[in-house]
């Protein structure tokens, strides 16, 4: 029975699809069999930052209308055999999305595969709605800044309430805190939110801390979820979230700024 | 020569009118209410997208039905109608409406008027009812129970307790606690609390961590910028006093 799990956060741009990229791919690469499907329907770039944008033949609509078959629109990722990817639309917009054919579709999928990554789009309307109705566990991403903070604290009201599990009063959904975009100098300044500041609002289990990178322009750039740079620090903080998704006890690195050796404020370290 | 034109007065009322459908209620059931709604709404979407709408609560009074108004409202905005206005409703039902922002319509001459306790038919003047299937007809209200939260508020969320109300967590920046007895927050209190909304003005707010964004009593409300910086982040009560709030330091 597959895992299905939603990365979410409310606000936009906080770093939804740069996660379940770099998340689908490092399950995927430990032998799990992945698929990762991108709900933004309309304003599509899970395929882009997959690096499969040009052999996109038929995508999530055209499943759910019958117009295809759920094989035929898999998109098998060339780094990683585990890996498959179902793209959006990106000609009809979300109102061409419903219960019964996403339901569909993640029931097809949980036959063969162990997990499934829903991206969701930003906001709280359909796309959203539905990319988190059926999940078991939630990913919520949220960047330390206050409207991200206040937009991720809405959304874990609405998957507390208008989940499948919430409606049919089973287990409520797991729900994460992946915090992006931390700056420890800045923190360390009083001018970011500190890991703790967030949790004081809003109380999750913290799954783990991306660091403010340069690497993530380069991945998504080039095509490459950001987990394959393993000498960046944003990919290497993917690796450490997946690893303790999977449950390894590994210690919250990229809290603290990190203390530059004299050879590295030579010659500038690998940010 | 001065700069901008200087008007005699800042504003003026003019006489206008709209015409607003009426919502009669047969129901009092929030469930099969929603249902009917949903219905009518998928057959004239865009007639009744935030469309304003008055709340006429005739039928149900005369059925000696209880009424839980800010259950009836809430379910209205989240099925994006909005209910300016009612008519029909007994002073609790009316004093809940005040508190929500509704404002109160007259009666219409069409419509006559039953006082609660007479059974009498009432004409429906509108088409929009709702019916109710005949067995849930006469359906009461469950009596008032005091309700008890022990997760977190989170923005956006609305609780209502027809008691007291206790939450055992946090209560966040943007959600809407509710009661008409008594609020107790063992937690920090940031968004906004509202006791006695049906007209208790001897209930009080209790929180350990006052932060809130909006308190009120029975409709008489204060906002964080009007509450005392000294008792930020302090446990503090609220009540009210000859129509005034006071709020201080437990």
């Amino acid at each position: 029975m597959a895992r299905i799990i939603v990365v979410t956060s409310g606000k936009g741009g906080v770093g939804k699809t740069t996660s379940s990229a770099a998340i689908s791919m490092g399950l995927a690469l430990r032998g799990h069999k992945t698929a990762i499907i991108d709900f933004d329907v309309g304003l599509r770039n899970l395929d882009l930052i997959m690096g499969c944008e040009r052999r996109v033949v038929y995508d999530l609509v055209n499943v759910i209308n019958g117009e295809a078959t759920l094989n035929q629109a898999l998109i098998k990722d060339k780094r990683c055999e585990n890996l498959f990817i179902l793209p959006a639309s990106q000609t009809r917009d979300k109102d061409a999305l419903s219960i019964e054919g996403v339901g569909k579709i993640l029931e097809d999928l949980a036959k063969d595969y162990e997990y499934i990554v829903c991206d969701s789009p930003a906001g709280i309307e359909r796309g959203a709605t539905l990319a988190m109705y059926f999940a078991d566990d939630a990913f919520v991403v949220t960047n330390p800044e206050v409207s991200s903070v206040r937009d991720s604290d809405r959304m874990l009201g609405i998957l507390s309430s208008k989940s499948r599990r919430a409606e049919n009063g089973e287990d409520p959904i797991k729900e994460y805190l992946l915090l992006t975009r931390y700056n420890p100098e800045r923190v360390e300044l009083g001018e970011m939110l500190s890991v703790e500041d967030v949790q004081e609002i809003l109380s999750l289990q913290l799954l783990g801390i991306v660091p403010e990178s340069k690497s993530i322009l380069t991945a998504s750039n080039s095509g490459m979820p950001v987990i394959l740079d393993e000498e960046s620090d944003a990919g290497q903080a993917y690796s450490d979230i997946v690893a303790r998704y999977l449950g390894e006890d590994r210690p919250q690195r990229f809290i603290k700024k990190e203390k530059k050796g004299l050879l590295k404020k030579l010659f500038g370290g690998k940010s | 020569m001065s700069g901008a034109y200087q008007p005699k007065t800042a504003l003026e009322f003019k006489s206008t009118s709209i015409t607003v459908p009426a919502l009669l209620l047969a129901s009092n059931d929030l469930s099969t209410i929603e249902e009917c709604l949903r219905e009518k709404i998928a057959q004239g979407a865009e007639f009744f997208r935030e469309s304003p709408v008055l709340i006429d609560l005739h039928r149900v009074n005369a059925a000696e039905l209880e009424v839980d108004v800010a259950g009836l409202v809430s379910l209205l905005f989240d099925l994006n109608l909005v209910p300016i206005s009612l008519r029909g409703g007994t002073e609790t039902q009316n004093a809940a409406a005040v508190v929500l922002g509704l404002s109160l319509q007259a009666v219409s001459p069409s419509t006559r008027r039953a006082p609660a306790a007479v059974q009498e038919k009432v004409e429906s003047v509108v088409k929009t009812t709702a019916e109710a299937p005949a067995e849930k007809r006469g359906e009461a209200v469950l009596k008032p129970a005091n309700k008890l939260i022990t997760q977190p508020v989170r923005s956006g969320q609305r609780v209502y307790s027809h008691g007291d109300l206790t939450v055992t967590a946090t209560v966040s920046a943007g959600a809407e606690i509710m009661a008409e007895g008594n609020i107790h927050v063992y937690g920090s209190l940031r968004g906004r609390a509202l006791a006695g909304v049906q007209g208790d003005s001897n209930c009080r707010i209790f929180c350990m961590d006052m932060q809130a964004e909006l308190v009120s009593i029975a409709g008489i409300y204060q906002l964080r910028d009007d509450i005392p910086k000294e008792l930020q982040h302090k446990s503090t009560q609220v009540s009210l006093d000859e129509q005034m709030l006071v709020i201080k330091e437990l």
